[in-house]
């Protein structure tokens, strides 16, 4: 079985507060034995408390999958990105080093990559994928497009990503402004690794449009010591 | 004398706290469950929805409770691990006994004698220093069917007025300010009713870290429309993309509301008609705002003026909204007053009682609310009857049977509790979930409490920091091995359901009490065959109060998923029978409560809600020249409370091992502390030194530091025992301090693992 075609993976940064229910909950899926497949990161903590939930992003042309000599990494039908196969994996860590999400990691115990495989599990079988059922600030949603255009006004769904002259699709799906979604429906990367979080407060800006929050002054500037 | 028998390390070795990791059945990638049962998570106020997997007696995992209307299926990392807490090698499998000649100080006793022991101790210290010289403090976690057994056990059978709950550190400060504006103590609206409105002040609350599910609620509000204000001495996820962050300075709240009431009432941004017609008190609270202009507003609150005219203008105009606080405002000397303060600016908008219109507190303990409602607080009977009026007392021993004449008057709060040990009133105390050598104010004071009682029983399920004083210790139940109701953060009444058996000798917390009271010779009332006969007595003892549950029944409960108290048996206007769905909001014009009868929608004789001056008073040991930097404390996301459970979850203790202080680089700078440095926190009642954290996310005059950690680790070590005059909060949520770097590492770095 696979995964249903009409119920998308939908990422919005915007909304996590780093409470980590999506790590946990990976670890609970059945077939992952205790391991998270995906990852929390910090954007940078003392700046701010924004934080990203890392899950694979599942490339219409994976570049984890281009450049593994041993080609172990497979796409499935449906769009599944899969994990190293076991067999013929070798634990090179070209895919970690190559991947633009930094998605994969190297299981240095069993020597092998594994990653999110968007709960393939799961998926095929109708559920939702555990990190995303359980997601307290649904930062990670998963349904339709209907879905998403009726909860979420504000944002639109983009999913392709500009790293320098390459353009990558994926199969996940990123929010972004929906103001900013209709001129540029791209994330370029690569002009965003610049962008310094804009004083204490501040959302990721995604897009070099994206607006600057009201309050993105230091509001602790005039407190005396 | 309820000292250590051993020395702590040894007790810790043999009792915990130890970690809990996936293994065994619950890391089979074959292993079905034999069933899956919907139940809820038993941390915090959330009461989020979850089915457990079970099999061979054993928790395996979960599943998420995906029809289950308020989480729909969503859990913060707590929740996710929480099945971890149980088959723990940890857990109190028989009773224990202090003795100074075990390896790790206690030895194990077989229940009966374990009983027998209690009730022989508790028998002899009444019968030479009297009744009152027993004590009982309960906790808030548990369901609501024991607390009512609790308070019902301290009363009757006990014949004592010293019990009180863990409660008191929590809900306090908004139960009283709700009681005085409005008549009731509760939310008004399902959380439902927050998507859709124009403006939300979150007044006081970490909400992604303590209740992670309203933050769905928060965010699907936006995405609406809605604009946010956030109130927060610290930059928190929910703060950090609000529309309007207000970063008030510590103990300041009461100001920063009367100045937001101001610039209403100097703009006319007021709904007079509501005002005119259901509220009362508005002349005098306008008066007292009259000195808080923006100027000096700002210069108490450190909020600057600019946000504070947004603010009103926001709140002012709009046409919709919810404001929700925590203990944020709550844990503070003038708590009640800080509750009122923001109760003022909700009616002052008219905006209660109404769709997409309301006013919230959000409970921390699991059942916060329920807890508090049915006779386990020192001064209140099943369904918030009051134990001081002649009528409500006399309704309860009609109940329970007793001669009102024989029913004892109100308590004292739980630390007062413990003074009355200090100065030796009280010699006995049995307590049950509740740790209040971590989770209260000054703790080396009760520490020194603890040691003075003459004989100390403890009912848990893990040897926690408290019990480890204990002479008998009696196996009690995970929330997952019995059944009852909790209420939840909207005032749902919702259905624990058993998944497991006790292992060993463990029991069911209500049948310890009641063979306590069998043991004592006094088993009339306590013969309960189960929660389902003890909430049927619930039911009827809270009928015709304001807390009314008489029409609550499991099967309604299954049936709606939950029930909004209250609910009647009867028509409290006609006095028919009726199948009464519950109150999922409050204060709907042209509402009948049996208060009002008909005048109005708040629970006053006259129907009309109070204004209350909610006067502004600093903080009891505020920052100063000797200690001139404000401490804070509170949660981390993957902790609760003192720890008891989480602390003994490995994969939450991964993700924030041991407490940390944060501090601003500012302060850092100026102190010569790097992030990761050992640092030393000081107030008048202690020092304890932790790790640095150097963030930009706090006010540079505060730092914060989370609560979930005991002895040398624990900030209560630090914060002081002051309390409201009237909610008897603690304020946990300023002190002065002053902050170095340390020399060293501390001695436990060595010694303890982080749990520790």
């Amino acid at each position: 079985m696979a995964k249903p075609d009409h119920l998308h993976f939908f990422i919005d940064p915007s909304r996590c507060i780093g409470c980590q229910a999506c790590v946990h909950a990976c670890t609970e899926c059945d077939t992952h034995r205790g391991h998270s497949m995906i990852h929390l990161e910090y954007i940078e903590r003392v700046e701010s408390v924004q934080t990203v939930p890392v899950v694979c992003m599942h490339c219409e042309q994976p570049t984890c999958a281009e450049v593994c000599p041993a080609d172990a990494i497979k796409r499935s039908g449906d769009g599944v990105v899969q994990s190293a196969s076991t067999p013929r994996c070798i634990a090179c860590g070209n895919c970690v080093v190559a991947c633009p999400f930094g998605v994969p990691e190297l299981y240095d115990d069993r020597q092998i990559m594994m990653k999110c495989d968007m709960c393939y599990d799961r998926t095929s079988v109708g559920k939702k994928p555990m990190c995303a059922t359980v997601c307290p600030s649904q930062a990670l949603f998963f349904g339709t497009r209907e879905q998403i255009e009726q909860l979420r006004p504000m944002s639109a769904p983009v999913n392709e990503f500009r790293f320098g002259n390459q353009t990558i699709s994926t199969r996940v799906l990123t929010m972004v402004p929906r103001g900013v979604a209709s001129r540029q429906p791209l994330v370029d990367v690569t002009a965003a690794m610049d962008d310094r979080p804009a004083r204490r407060a501040v959302m990721l800006r995604v897009l070099p449009e994206a607006p600057v929050p009201s309050d993105a002054y230091d509001p602790y500037e005039n407190v005396p010591l | 004398m309820a000292r250590l028998p051993v020395d702590e390390l040894r007790i810790i070795e043999g009792f915990g706290p130890h970690l809990s990791r996936m293994s065994g059945l619950r890391l089979s990638t074959s292993a079905e469950p034999e069933r899956l049962v919907k139940t809820h998570c038993c941390f915090c106020g959330q009461q989020c929805g979850i089915q457990l997997k079970v099999r061979d007696n054993q928790v395996i995992g979960f599943e998420p409770w995906e029809e289950f209307p308020f989480n729909r299926g969503m859990l913060c990392p707590k929740g996710v691990k929480r099945y971890l807490q149980a088959a723990h090698p940890d857990r109190l499998t028989t009773a224990l006994r202090r003795d100074p000649a075990a390896p790790h100080g206690f030895s194990p006793l077989g229940y009966e004698d374990a009983v027998a022991a209690v009730a022989g101790r508790i028998e002899q210290i009444q019968r030479t220093h009297g009744n009152q010289a027993v004590a009982v403090l309960g906790g808030a976690s548990l369901t609501t069917e024991k607390t009512y057994l609790l308070g019902k056990f301290a009363r009757v059978c006990l014949k004592t007025p010293y019990i009180d709950y863990n409660g008191r550190l929590c809900m306090v400060s908004a139960g009283a300010a709700n009681k005085k504006a409005f008549g009731i103590d509760r939310t008004t609206n399902p959380w439902s009713d927050m998507v859709g409105t124009d403006v939300i002040w979150v007044a006081g609350s970490n909400v992604a870290e303590c209740s992670p599910i309203t933050t769905n609620y928060l965010w699907q509000a936006r995405e609406q429309g809605a604009r946010i204000i956030v109130q927060d001495p610290r930059i928190t996820p929910a703060a950090r993309t609000c529309d309007l962050y207000l970063p008030v300075k510590p103990g300041r709240d009461a100001a920063l509301f009367a100045g937001v009431l101001q610039g209403m009432i100097e703009h006319d941004w007021l709904d007079r008609a509501f005002i005119e017609g259901f509220t009362s008190g508005f002349d005098q609270v306008a008066e007292y705002c009259r000195q808080w202009t923006p100027q000096r507003t700002a210069q108490v609150t450190g909020v600057p003026e600019r946000s504070i005219r947004l603010a009103a203008e926001w709140w002012g105009t709009a046409k919709t909204s919810f404001l929700f606080h925590a203990r944020g405002i709550e844990h503070h000397s003038n708590g009640v007053q800080n509750a009122l303060g923001t109760i003022n600016l909700v009616l002052a908008s008219g905006r209660i009682g109404k769709p997409k219109s309301g006013y919230g507190t959000i409970v921390g303990q699991g059942n916060g609310q329920g807890g508090r409602e049915h006779g386990q607080k020192a001064d209140q009977l099943p369904g918030w009857r009051d134990i001081s009026n002649p009528e409500h007392r006399k309704y309860i021993a009609g109940v329970w049977g007793i001669d009102e004449k024989d029913l004892p008057g109100p308590g004292v709060d739980a630390y007062e509790l413990f003074r009355k040990v200090d100065a030796g009133e009280i010699k006995a105390l049995l307590s049950i979930c509740f740790n209040p050598k971590v989770s209260l104010p000054d703790s080396t004071f009760i520490t020194r409490c603890l040691e003075k009682l003459e004989f100390y029983a403890a009912i848990d399920f893990f040897l926690n920091d408290t019990a480890r004083h204990a002479d008998v210790v009696l196996p009690g139940s995970l929330q997952e091995e019995d059944e009852g109701t909790v209420t939840q953060v909207e005032c749902r009444v919702i259905k624990i359901n058993k998944a497991v058996e006790c292992p060993g000798d463990a029991r069911q917390d209500w049948r310890i009490v009641q063979d306590i009271a069998g043991a004592l010779g006094r088993p009339h009332g306590f013969t309960f065959n189960g929660p389902r006969e003890i909430f049927d007595e619930l039911r009827i003892a809270s009928k015709g109060g304001v807390a009314d549950y008489s029409g609550v029944t499991y099967e309604k409960i299954e049936r709606q998923m939950g029930v909004f108290w209250p609910c009647y048996s009867e028509d409290p206007e006609t006095g028919q029978p009726i199948d009464h769905p519950g109150t999922p909001r409050l204060f709907e014009r042209g509402s009948y409560n049996p208060v009002a009868r008909g005048n109005g929608p708040f629970y006053f004789p006259d129907g009309k809600a109070r204004f209350n001056v909610a006067e502004y008073r600093p903080p009891v040991d505020d920052a100063d020249e000797e200690y001139p930097i404000y401490l804070t404390t509170g949660r981390v996301v993957s902790q609760f409370l003192s720890g008891t459970q989480t602390r003994r979850i490995g994969p939450l203790v991964d993700q924030y091992p041991e407490p940390r202080v944060e501090l601003h680089p500012r302060l850092a700078d100026t102190l010569g502390i790097e992030d990761g440095a050992w640092t030393t926190v000081e107030t008048r009642r202690g020092a304890i030194t932790v790790r640095a954290m150097v963030v930009t996310t706090i006010r540079p005059d505060t730092v914060f530091i989370p609560y979930h950690w005991p002895g040398q680790k624990s900030p209560n070590r630090l914060t002081v025992a002051a309390q409201d005059p009237i909610s008897k909060i603690p304020q946990y949520k300023v002190c002065g301090c002053r902050v170095r770097r340390a020399d060293g590492p501390p001695e436990y770095a060595a010694l303890l693992e982080s749990q520790q």
